[in-house]
Parts: structure tokens; C-alpha cells; sequence
């Protein structure tokens, strides 16, 4: 049964000013249209300009479920293709990263293109004279992905020809970025090893909202947290030192009242973090040797201004999350209606100690693997709404803490942190996005 | 005196205290110092510079064991429980007079909840001491063939 088909005013009814109905989360048809609609409009996160670093470097993704392959030109160029041949479909490149040489060669028919997605050869190439061949698809190489940026080693895509601009998608929010990127001395990120994989059997959205919801983390997290801190206090003796896991669980059972004033900041296009004033990552212990050579690399105040930037989460709508102060990207990305598989990427900031790598590895194993039990705990909740929400009784899911009638959308503002408004605020950004490209989008409907 | 039998004995009782729940004689197995260590790359090196699954003392232990039974710990609403397949544990090494006791074993281990039930294939590879009279686990380490795939909840230990 088509429910929604492209009709942006039914799809626009799903949310409202503080709720949202739960066909967001379980109906099949919303998750089609959401891969056909809401991924190709909005800027997606590729990979980092590290993990291409010679010519001949590619690494694979998918851009809601489309398969598709970067690579470094020689000319140092990076380009976006769709990862398919244009003779038969067959992927050109199965694995996620590798080097391919001078070119991509198909090994269905040795079809080959150049690292820039130019066709190269194809055997027996005279039997395609007088075809028409010259005239197809096929003849100018891989299909490839003009929207694409590269903003500070971050790659971003676009696979709408139409749609918002780099600049104008993600405005100020690019500033949390900024000063992961900054935190570097030599202001350079590095991916050096694979992601954490974690399968989620949950909507890929509970995920992106759980990222600013600061009124689970003592709650849902009594039980690891909690309990972090409680052997701690009963094991600890005459320890003088906190150890580095006891800082990283402890934290998250921080009071509302924590939470409330550290504060919320949104943006534009549905981006928005926690942690305005201060966070759960402000009170780590300093890395001997760091701050020097900060200070030396930026001067004392740029130095000091970088590192008193200790932002919570901040989310990049649709689908992945950064933490700037531990150097952590969580890339949600969707398989199925009530299927989302989570990468979760440390980078390593290029030129400081190495114990700031290995307190971000750190808290990736804690809170971000299938072995953490942190992450028990969250995917616990969002399997139990997967199930509860499939009830009748009530289709709404409410987000009105917080909330002022009159709101407006699509602007910047700092608030409380226990607010619920960046919840709402990825809702109007969803459905701005889902429908944009339909014929009478939702903002146009208003 | 420590013999190759002591140490096949030691993993197939370590699981079995694993697969009966009997989390403190567990706890008991392992040195002062032990690590429990699921690696995320291929023969991994290093447990602190790369990434791992986990990489815990006995500190860390001890909470994920006492959060499995804590009144609101939700993920635990039913129990996990868990089965260790083992295939004879091989010796790497025996060597009283140099303190070196070292097992690897190839298992399928099984942890399931509810209804749903997950299987894991891999080594386990013991790295043991003699402390007076008893071997104490010095690193366990698990390799699982897939280390690199996406998990759902591993909940219990390996």
C-alpha cells in the first residue's frame, strides 16, 4: 500500500511543531523515500582526505543505499563516482580502501578508467565502431558525482545536481570541524586504522537524536556509568590519580542540572550540538607535552581558545555525528527501516602525543563498540521503541521539552541543554529535505 | 609442578566458570595485572595505538560484571548467557624454569538472550604465570575470524 508516495503535503503531515509520527521510524515506504529523496539531497559524509593519500588511493561508501567510490587522480585530484561499470554494473572497486594504480579496471570485461572516472580501454574496441557507442552513457567513463567538496580533509557529497550549496547547507555548524581539525599542532587530521563497526537493529534516526538527548545519559546509563563510578570509589584505595576510563565513563552521570547549563547551540539544515559551555569532555587530564606545542604552533591565546572550544556532539544532519574534543566521527548509516550500521572513526591529530590517540581509541571501545557497555545500553532503548512504536494506542513521538510556541526554523540560537529543539529542529530539516525536490516541497506548502 | 595438562586444564575450567556464571572464581584466574584483549585488526601488535573491541583490567572487568546484574541495567532484561565450543587447547609454550605458559585454542562460542542467539568463531590465546602454586592469567586474547564485521551486543566475555 503506497501511503506517502511523493506527495510532500502527507509527508510534511508526519511532523508536526513537537512531535513526530512514528511512521518516521517503521514504515518501509518513509526509509525508500528517505533513500530516494532526503540522502541524495542533503551533503553526506564520503571520508577523509587522509585515507586517499597517494595517487591511485580510493575507499568506498554508500550515499543513502548507492555504492559509490572516491579516489585520488594523479594529478591529486580527489573524484566521486557511482561504483558500478557502465557496461554491465558490476562494482568496480568491492573493498573499502585500497590503491588501485594507474586505473580501475572491471573484472568482469576489463572495461578500464582512468583514477579521474575516464573511460581508458576496452578490449576489442572496434566492435563497438559505427555502434552509436560514442553516443551513450557508457562512453564517458564512470557516472560521476559533480557535488563535491573537500572542506579542511573532509569529504562531503551531494548527489542531487540541484539542491543547497556546500556553504550554505552547513553554515556555522562547520566550525565544530574547525576545531577538531585545529586541535592538531600541524592543524591535520590522519585516519590510520578501520572504524569500529557496530549493527544496530534500529531506525538510523533514534540513533542522530540520541546524540543531543542529555536527559537519557544518567538515566540509561546508571547501569555502566553508574556502576564505573561505584566500583571506582570502593576499589580506588590510595589512588591519588582518576584513571583515564573512570574520566571517560564518569561524566556521563553528570546532573540534569549539568546538562541544563552546558546548553545546546542550532543551526540552519537541522544542525545543532550539546556542550556549549562546557561538556562532559572539559575535565579530562592534560597530555604532558601537548598544550607547549600548541601554544607554540598558534601562539598562547589561539592555543588557549582552541582547547576551551570542548563541545559535546555535534550533529551534521542527516547522519553523523563529531565529537572535536576527542577526535570521533559516528557515521549512521541506514540499511533498512530498523537496520543502521554505525561507523564510528577516531582520528589522530597529526603531531601530537600519542596518549591523545590512545584516549580516543579509548573512548571509542567504551562507548561506540558492540562490546561497549555503554552502547548496551542505548541500542537497548532504541530496540525497545522499534518494537513499542509499532503500537496503535498513540503514533505521536513527543519532543516537547522545552518547547516555545512561535519557534522558528532554520535559525541560529543557543538554549537550554536539556531542550529538545534540535530533536524538532532535525525534523524540519527532514522534512524540508525529504520533499525539495517534489512538486510542491513542504516549505512552499506553508 | 606446571605440566601441559595444568594449562589445558586451566581453559577448559576458565570457560567453563564462563559458561556456569561464576564471574567472581573468574575474576579470581587472572594476575593483578591481566588484560582481557579482543583485538580489531589482523594479528594485531598493539592493544593502546590501535583500535580494539576491548582492552580491559581488572577494574574494567569488575564493572562489566557487576553492571550485568544491577537492578537497571535494561540490556540485561532478560539475561545473556553464554557456550564455549573448544577445541583442544595447542601449547605454544611450557617452560617452568623461565615462568612461560602459553595455550591457543581454537572455539565457537555462543551467546544468546531472548530469542535470539549469536555464534563467533575464533582463537583464544592464554598467556599464563605461576603464581606459587597456581597459573594466573596473564592476557587473554581473543581473535575472532571476522574481527572487522559489524556486531550486534557482545555482552558477556569470550
Amino acid at each position: 500500500m503506497v501511503k506517502y508516495g511523493k506527495n510532500p503535503r502527507a509527508i510534511g503531515g508526519l511532523v508536526r511543531d513537537a512531535e513526530v509520527h512514528r511512521d518516521v521510524y517503521v514504515d518501509p515506504e518513509i526509509f525508500d523515500l528517505e533513500m530516494e529523496h532526503l540522502f541524495p539531497n542533503s551533503w553526506i559524509y564520503v571520508g577523509h582526505a587522509s585515507q586517499l593519500a597517494k595517487a591511485g588511493d580510493f575507499i568506498t561508501a554508500n550515499i543513502g543505499r548507492q555504492p559509490v567510490v572516491a579516489s585520488r587522480h594523479t594529478d591529486g585530484s580527489i573524484h566521486l563516482f557511482y561504483n558500478r561499470c557502465p557496461h554491465k554494473g558490476v562494482k568496480i572497486a568491492s573493498e573499502p580502501c585500497g590503491n588501485t594504480g594507474k586505473f580501475f579496471r572491471c573484472p568482469y570485461h576489463a572495461w578500464s578508467f582512468k583514477t579521474d572516472g575516464s573511460l581508458l580501454a576496452i578490449p576489442l574496441k572496434k566492435g563497438y565502431e559505427g555502434t552509436g557507442f560514442t553516443d551513450t552513457k557508457a562512453n564517458d567513463g564512470l557516472s560521476r558525482i559533480r557535488n563535491v567538496v573537500v572542506y579542511r580533509d573532509f569529504i562531503f557529497a551531494r548527489l542531487s545536481e540541484t539542491g543547497v550549496g556546500f556553504e550554505d547547507y552547513f553554515g556555522e555548524s562547520l566550525s565544530t570541524i574547525d576545531n577538531m581539525v585545529d586541535r592538531s599542532p600541524e592543524g591535520k587530521l590522519a585516519v590510520v586504522a578501520t572504524p569500529i563497526r557496530y549493527m544496530h537493529t534500529c531506525n538510523w534516526k533514534m540513533l542522530v537524536e540520541n546524540q543531543t538527548d542529555t536527559c537519557h545519559p544518567m538515566v540509561a546509563h546508571e547501569s555502566s556509568a553508574g556502576t564505573a563510578i561505584k566500583v571506582w570509589q570502593r576499589e580506588q584505595g590510595d589512588s591519588k590519580e582518576t584513571p583515564m576510563a573512570v574520566q571517560l565513563y564518569g561524566p556521563f552521570m553528570s546532573p540534569y542540572e549539568f546538562y541544563e547549563q552546558s546548553g545546546i547551540r542550532i543551526w540552519p539544515n537541522g544542525h545543532g550540538h550539546t556542550g556549549v559551555a562546557n561538556s562532559i569532555h572539559s575535565n579530562y587530564s592534560d597530555i604532558e607535552g601537548y598544550l607547549g606545542q600548541m601554544v607554540a604552533a598558534y601562539g598562547e591565546k589561539r592555543a588557549h581558545e582552541i582547547l576551551g572550544e570542548v563541545r559535546h556532539n555535534t550533529v551534521y544532519f542527516p547522519n553523523i555525528m563529531v565529537k572535536g574534543a576527542v577526535q570521533i566521527l559516528r557515521n549512521f548509516i541506514p540499511i533498512a527501516v530498523d537496520r543502521t550500521l554505525v561507523e564510528s572513526w577516531v582520528y589522530r591529530l597529526v603531531g601530537a602525543p600519542d596518549k591523545l590517540y590512545e584516549r580516543a581509541l579509548m573512548y571509542n571501545r567504551f562507548i561506540n563498540a558492540p562490546t561497549s557497555i555503554v552502547g548496551h545500553d542505548d541500542l537497548e532503548m532504541y530496540e525497545r521503541a522499534q518494537e513499542g512504536l509499532k503500537t496503535n494506542g498513540n503514533q505521536w513521538v513527543n519532543l516537547r521539552r522545552l518547547y516555545e510556541s512561535g519557534e522558528e526554523a532554520d535559525v541560529t540560537a543557543v538554549i537550554n541543554g536539556t531542550s529538545e529543539r534540535q530533536m524538532r529542529n532535525q525534523f524540519h530539516a527532514w522534512a524540508k529535505f525529504m520533499t525539495m525536490d517534489m512538486v510542491e516541497p513542504v516549505e512552499a506548502a506553508e | 609442578m606446571i605440566s601441559e595438562k595444568t594449562i589445558t586444564d586451566f581453559v577448559y575450567l576458565e570457560a567453563d566458570l564462563l559458561d556456569t556464571m561464576q564471574w567472581q572464581a573468574w575474576l579470581d584466574l587472572f594476575h593483578p595485572e591481566g588484560r582481557y584483549w579482543m583485538p580489531l585488526e589482523w594479528q594485531q601488535q598493539d592493544p593502546v595505538l590501535q583500535p580494539s573491541l576491548m582492552y580491559e583490567d581488572l577494574l574494567l572487568m569488575k564493572v562489566r560484571i557487576e553492571r550485568l546484574a544491577g537492578e537497571r541495567t535494561f540490556s540485561q532484561k532478560p539475561k545473556s548467557r553464554c557456550h564455549h565450543l573448544l577445541q583442544a587447547p595447542q601449547i605454544v609454550a611450557c617452560d617452568p624454569a623461565a615462568g612461560i605458559f602459553k595455550a591457543r585454542t581454537s572455539f565457537i562460542y555462543t551467546e544468546t538472550r531472548g530469542d535470539t542467539l549469536e555464534r563467533f568463531s575464533g582463537w583464544a590465546s592464554h598467556d599464563l604465570v605461576q603464581v606459587g602454586d597456581d597459573l594466573k592469567i596473564r592476557l587473554k586474547r581473543i581473535d575472532l575470524v571476522n574481527f572487522d564485521a559489524p556486531f550486534g551486543n557482545i555482552q558477556l566475555f569470550m
